[in-house]
Parts: C-alpha cells; sequence; structure tokens
C-alpha cells in the first residue's frame, strides 16, 4: 500500500473554499452567486437535475472553466487564476476520457511523464509507481491492456488510478458511476468510500443520482437552475429540506395547495394542523413523504380519501388512494386490522410535513416547520 | 460485431433446416447484380482505360525512348519545380489544416461557420479563377505589381505565385479531413492530458496527434497528389517559362502540343505513378487505421 503512502502527504486534505461564483454560458447563466465551504477530507456530492451547474461548479473548481464572477480558494490561497495544470487536482471525467492510444499504464503514469525534467520521476520510478497503483485499484496485471479492452468498470478504475498518480490535492469525479450498469455501481460506491477513507482526500463528485448522493457523501449540495438550494448532511436534506425543489428532488413527495389565513392551513376545505407560526398569509404549497400519510382512526385525520384498489403485502395492505382535491393517488401501507374496503372513504392523518408559503414572486419559498 | 456473428449463426442454423433466409434488407440477386455490372463498367470505361493508355503510350516505342523524356533539362527541371512546389504547399497546408480544424473543433467563436464554408471556396471555385485572382493581386498591373517590381519581387510568372496557387488550390484537404474527425473526438482527452499536468504543447504532441495521425496523414497524402497536379491555377500564374516555370503537367501539356507524345505520356506517367502511389498508401493506411481501431479489440 505505498500508493497511499505517496498520498499520505495529502493526508490531511485540502480545503477548498468558493465564494460568489458566477458563470454566464451566453445569456443562460449557469451558476449564479455559488457559495460553498469544503472541509479539508470531506466527500461532497454535487447533485441536481441536468442543467442544474453541477458539472459547471466541478469545471470551475478544476480550474477547465474560469469563472465570471468569484473566487475559488484552494487551502486559503486564492485559486481563481491558476492554471489547471498547476491545481492538482485529480479529475475523473464522465466517460473517463482514457487515451485511446496508450495502454492502461501508461495512461495512469501520464501524468508523471509529462512533467518537467527538473520534477520527473525516473523512468523505474515511474513504472514503480504505476505497478503500485495498478494494484491498489485491483487491475494487476493489466498494465499492457488497452482501454478499448476493459469494461466500463474497469476503465473507471484506471481513471481513478490516473488521477491519484499525479498526487492531487482534491479528487473530482464527474458522474462517476452514471455510464456503468445497475451491480457495478453498487460495488463502486462501496468502493469508492474506502479509496476515500484510505487516501483522506478532499473529494467532489457530481450526480443526478439521489441515491448515490445519500448514500456516499458526507454533505450534499442540491444545485437547481445554476443556485444552491441547500447545503447539508443526507439527514438534514431528507428531514429538514429547505425548498420545494429539495423536497421533491430528495425522495419522492406529494405538493398540495393550500391557503393560509389567521395562521389556519385549509386545503380544499378542510383544516390541516400545521403549525404556520411566522408566516404570512396567502397561497401556500404542502409537501409531505408518501411514508408519512397514514390511515387514521375514524372520525379524525387531516384528509379524506377514496380506496381506488387494494393489494396483499406481506405486512397488510397497500392501498392506492385518491385524496379530495388532488388530481393523483397515493399508495398507502397500511396495518391489516385498519383495511378498508374498496370505494369506501378512508381517513388520512398527516406525521410529519413541511409548508412553504408563495412570495411575492408567486415561488414556494422559506420553509415553515410543518408538523 | 456481435450482431453480425449472431446473423450468420442464424443464417447458418436456418440454411441447415434448408430454409431459405434473406435478410429483409437485401435486394434480389437481379438488382444486386446489375447495380454492380453498372459501377464496374463505368470505372473500366472511365477510369481504368485511360490510366492503362497513359502507360500503353509511353512506353509504345520501347523503354528506351521512355527514358530519354528523362534527360531533357526542361523536363527535369519540370520535376525539381514540381517537387519544390509540393515540398512549400503541403508542410504549408498541413500546419494551417491543424490550425484550422483546431480552432473549429475545439473553441466556440463568432464566424466559425464563415471560416468553414471559405475553407471549401478552393473546391468549389475554378482553379482558373483563383490563378487569375493572384495575377491581379500580384501581377504587374495587380494591386501590389508596382510596390512588388519596386522592390524588386517577381511572384507572377515565378516560383513564389506557383506556390502560392498551389497553396491556394490545396488547402481544403488537410482541413476538410481534420475537422470531422477532431470535431468527434472533442476536447475531452485533452482537459484530461491538462489536469494531470501537461503543457498545451505537450497535449498536442501526445494526446491530439496520435488522435489524428492517420487522418491528417491521409489529407496530407490527398494534398500532395493534388499540389503536384494542379494544372489550372498554376497554369494562369507560372508563364510557361521553359525550365523555369512550367511544373510536371504544364511540361506534359507542352510536349502534348508538339506532337512529342512518348515524352509527354512519359511524364504523364509519373503522375499516374503518383496517384496509384497514392492510392496504394491510402488504402494501406485505411487497413492499418482499421486495424488500430478495432484490432485490439478484437483480441480481447
Amino acid at each position: 500500500m505505498d500508493a497511499l503512502a505517496a498520498t499520505e502527504g495529502s493526508k490531511r486534505g485540502t480545503s477548498i473554499r468558493i465564494e460568489g461564483v458566477e458563470q454566464d454560458f451566453g445569456a443562460f447563466p449557469a451558476l449564479r452567486d455559488v457559495s460553498l465551504h469544503i472541509q479539508p477530507g470531506e466527500l461532497v456530492a454535487l447533485l441536481g437535475p441536468s442543467g442544474s451547474g453541477k458539472t459547471t461548479l466541478l469545471r470551475v473548481i478544476a480550474g477547465l472553466n474560469s469563472p465570471d464572477r468569484g473566487r475559488i480558494l484552494f487551502d486559503g490561497e486564492n485559486a481563481t487564476n491558476l492554471p489547471v495544470q498547476d491545481r492538482h487536482v485529480g479529475m475523473v471525467f464522465q466517460n473517463y476520457a482514457l487515451f485511446k492510444h496508450m495502454t492502461v499504464a501508461d495512461n495512469i503514469g501520464y501524468g508523471l511523464r509529462v512533467r518537467p525534467r527538473r520534477t520527473r520521476p525516473s523512468r523505474a520510478a515511474i513504472k514503480a509507481r504505476v505497478t503500485e497503483l495498478l494494484q491498489f485499484v485491483q487491475l494487476d496485471g493489466l498494465g499492457g491492456r488497452y482501454p478499448a479492452q476493459l469494461s466500463g468498470g474497469q476503465r473507471q478504475r484506471v481513471a481513478l488510478a490516473r488521477a491519484l498518480a499525479i498526487e492531487p490535492r482534491v479528487l473530482l469525479l464527474d458522474e462517476p458511476f452514471g455510464a456503468l450498469d445497475a451491480r457495478v455501481r453498487k460495488d463502486l460506491r462501496r468502493w469508492l468510500r474506502d479509496i476515500h477513507k484510505q487516501t483522506g482526500l478532499t473529494t467532489v463528485f457530481v450526480t443526478h443520482d439521489q441515491d448515490e448522493a445519500m448514500e456516499l457523501a458526507d454533505r450534499v449540495v442540491v444545485l437547481n437552475e445554476g443556485r444552491i438550494e441547500q447545503i447539508g448532511t443526507p439527514e438534514e436534506l431528507y428531514d429538514r429540506p429547505a425548498s420545494p425543489f429539495v423536497i421533491s428532488f430528495v425522495g419522492e413527495a406529494v405538493a398540495l395547495p393550500v391557503t393560509i389565513s389567521d395562521g389556519h392551513v385549509t386545503f380544499g376545505g378542510r383544516e390541516l394542523h400545521i403549525d404556520t407560526h411566522g408566516l404570512r398569509s396567502g397561497p401556500a404549497r404542502v409537501f409531505f413523504r408518501p411514508a408519512d400519510i397514514a390511515v387514521a382512526a375514524e372520525g379524525s385525520g387531516d384528509l379524506e380519501g377514496r380506496v381506488e384498489s387494494l393489494r396483499r403485502t406481506p405486512a397488510g395492505v397497500r392501498a392506492t388512494i385518491a385524496i379530495d382535491g388532488y388530481d393523483q393517488t397515493l399508495e398507502i401501507d397500511s396495518p391489516l386490522e385498519r383495511s378498508a374496503s374498496l370505494g369506501g372513504r378512508v381517513p388520512l392523518s398527516l406525521a410529519k410535513a413541511r409548508i412553504f408559503p408563495a412570495d411575492e414572486n408567486g415561488d414556494y419559498v422559506n420553509a415553515g416547520d410543518g408538523i | 460485431m456481435s450482431d453480425m456473428s449472431e446473423m450468420s449463426e442464424i443464417a447458418v442454423a436456418s440454411s441447415g433446416r434448408g430454409v431459405k433466409f434473406r435478410p429483409v434488407t437485401q435486394d434480389s440477386s437481379f438488382a444486386r447484380y446489375t447495380l454492380i455490372a453498372t459501377a464496374v463498367l463505368f470505372l473500366a470505361l472511365f477510369l481504368f482505360a485511360p490510366l492503362a493508355i497513359v502507360f500503353v503510350e509511353a512506353f509504345s516505342k520501347g523503354i528506351g525512348h521512355f527514358l530519354t523524356a528523362f534527360d531533357d533539362p526542361d523536363a527535369r527541371a519540370a520535376i525539381r519545380l514540381t517537387l519544390l512546389v509540393a515540398a512549400i504547399a503541403v508542410p504549408a497546408n498541413l500546419v494551417f489544416g491543424l490550425a484550422a480544424s483546431w480552432s473549429i473543433a475545439k473553441f466556440s467563436f463568432p464566424g466559425k461557420s464563415v471560416l468553414i464554408t471559405l475553407i471549401d471556396l478552393p473546391f468549389s471555385v475554378s482553379p482558373v479563377v483563383a490563378g487569375l485572382v493572384y495575377v491581379l493581386v500580384f501581377g504587374g498591373q495587380g494591386l501590389f505589381g508596382p510596390w512588388l517590381a519596386a522592390h524588386g519581387v517577381q511572384i507572377i510568372f515565378a516560383v513564389p505565385g506557383i506556390v502560392l496557387a498551389t497553396i491556394f488550390v490545396t488547402f481544403p484537404f488537410v482541413a476538410r479531413e481534420l475537422i470531422p474527425l477532431m470535431e468527434e473526438q472533442g476536447k475531452i482527452e485533452e482537459e484530461a492530458a491538462l489536469t494531470l499536468g501537461a503543457s498545451g504543447f505537450k497535449t498536442f504532441l501526445t494526446v491530439t496527434l496520435p488522435n489524428i495521425k492517420w487522418g491528417l496523414l491521409y489529407g496530407v497524402l490527398l494534398c500532395n497528389a493534388r499540389a503536384m497536379g494542379e494544372f489550372g491555377a498554376v497554369s494562369v500564374v507560372s508563364g510557361h517559362i521553359r525550365g523555369l516555370t512550367n511544373t510536371i503537367p504544364l511540361q506534359v501539356e507542352i510536349l502534348y502540343n508538339e506532337y512529342n507524345n512518348v515524352a509527354a505520356f512519359a511524364l504523364a506517367v509519373l503522375l499516374a505513378g503518383l496517384a496509384l502511389v497514392t492510392l496504394g498508401l491510402k488504402t494501406f493506411l485505411e487497413w492499418r487505421h482499421a486495424d488500430a481501431l478495432f484490432g485490439r479489440a478484437r483480441r480481447h
């Protein structure tokens, strides 16, 4: 594990500070006032739908894009104008970007071979380092192959070994598992987590897959339309989503249009028992997870619905229920004893919900605490 | 490729059972043979026959006569001039083609489509017009003519004019070959090289160039063939001074007009030979290129 020892120097990891970064592509703003502080050794996911600016942000950190405004600091030093070659970032590209005409070993050793003569290791040293890295990424003996002869997962490992070869200050991965099939993805996730633990490198990866972000990252940065919607641990994102976008993007959510007046929340004429402390009156949205709604005892409940279909499950019954005044159906699991009859009406209670009142522009913003 | 092998397996299996198998996309054999025959006939009539006649005419009075054609100092001067012009025009277009295709494929800038169209201009404009344009710009009565004459520089009716005209007619070759290739490859590998610490020039040498080398060589070959064979544009700017400004194609025309058929066709054999060598190299490259692309994957 000398390959690890070689990155030992950066064991503590480098902190990355992003201050007010903006980037426009023509008239289209790709990043809008993005500020983010990544701790040394942290594993951070940039999560968002396509076009949210997550890859642009990663490229700004790498130095492949230069922002129109704002600063990037590595360990407190301004790196905004540092050329990409001098940033020492280990970048793993979305489709790996391996050099097709070079063997695996030559790919991995590339970053060492292209160094200026003064700092270039000897041939033997490069060879030794490549062998270590091949071992480290569990590709022993495949150094003589060409990228075209490798599977997707193997290419991914070569790309990572190549990035690690230069002893990077930070590790950046763009959709690291995007092109792989589901089973390989699972294995590689665990493996990336291990690599991160072993190298201690500050690691930032881009993904559109919320499961991937939640499972791997210490903190997740949710991006939407070039803006950061929320930065938080997976727990914070699940339990205290800061915006309607976050609650809808991170897991499933049901949105009900409601009205707040004098501290009371009404939906289709019924009052919902939601704390509206400090919230302005007017239109609002209530968001809740399908898991947070349950069939309530007769005569109670916040909402009412009609049972559209029933299906037996090992633990009880799964009912498809159409909520009055809401145009989509929900699947609700309920224990056998409370099972309702097909076509019958059932009271429903909300265990947890979040309310987002509309602002002047009609956007649903600052979060209320909900129930 | 695996699809193909599956296909043939199915074909074998079904023919084994005596079932007549024809892929739905295949035309009837009558249509196929008619098309092939037409194509072959055309090629024979318009390509192979003339090419053969060049060689037959050149050797019609024996190999001795053929060789004496090259003893003529004017013929030798024409060969030297043609080689010189190609030696200048081809590297010039190599540099231009690389620069143009690099900027078109890897950057976006205003006027990009105009640049692409301009590169195609020599393909669409008659070479004679190209030659005339140079005469109008650099000739004695031309735009810069008096200034050039005052400084003792002669371009038209001299070697510089021939080189310029040749560069003009050949400059799409390398660029046209490289633009689609580079566009397809994108710049992701170059970006990877940059993040690994390679300088721009090193990235070009170690990543870009190996990826485009076959396309580049292909473009250079075609460019060279055209540079040596160009007639129209060169004819206008050359002035046809024997032993001085005649390239091989111009010399061939002069000899032919003097009814010196053997000498004319002897020189023509050089050009035809060049064409055949180019074709051979091109085929060889395509074969090697394909091997480099697919061969390794097949060994997997």
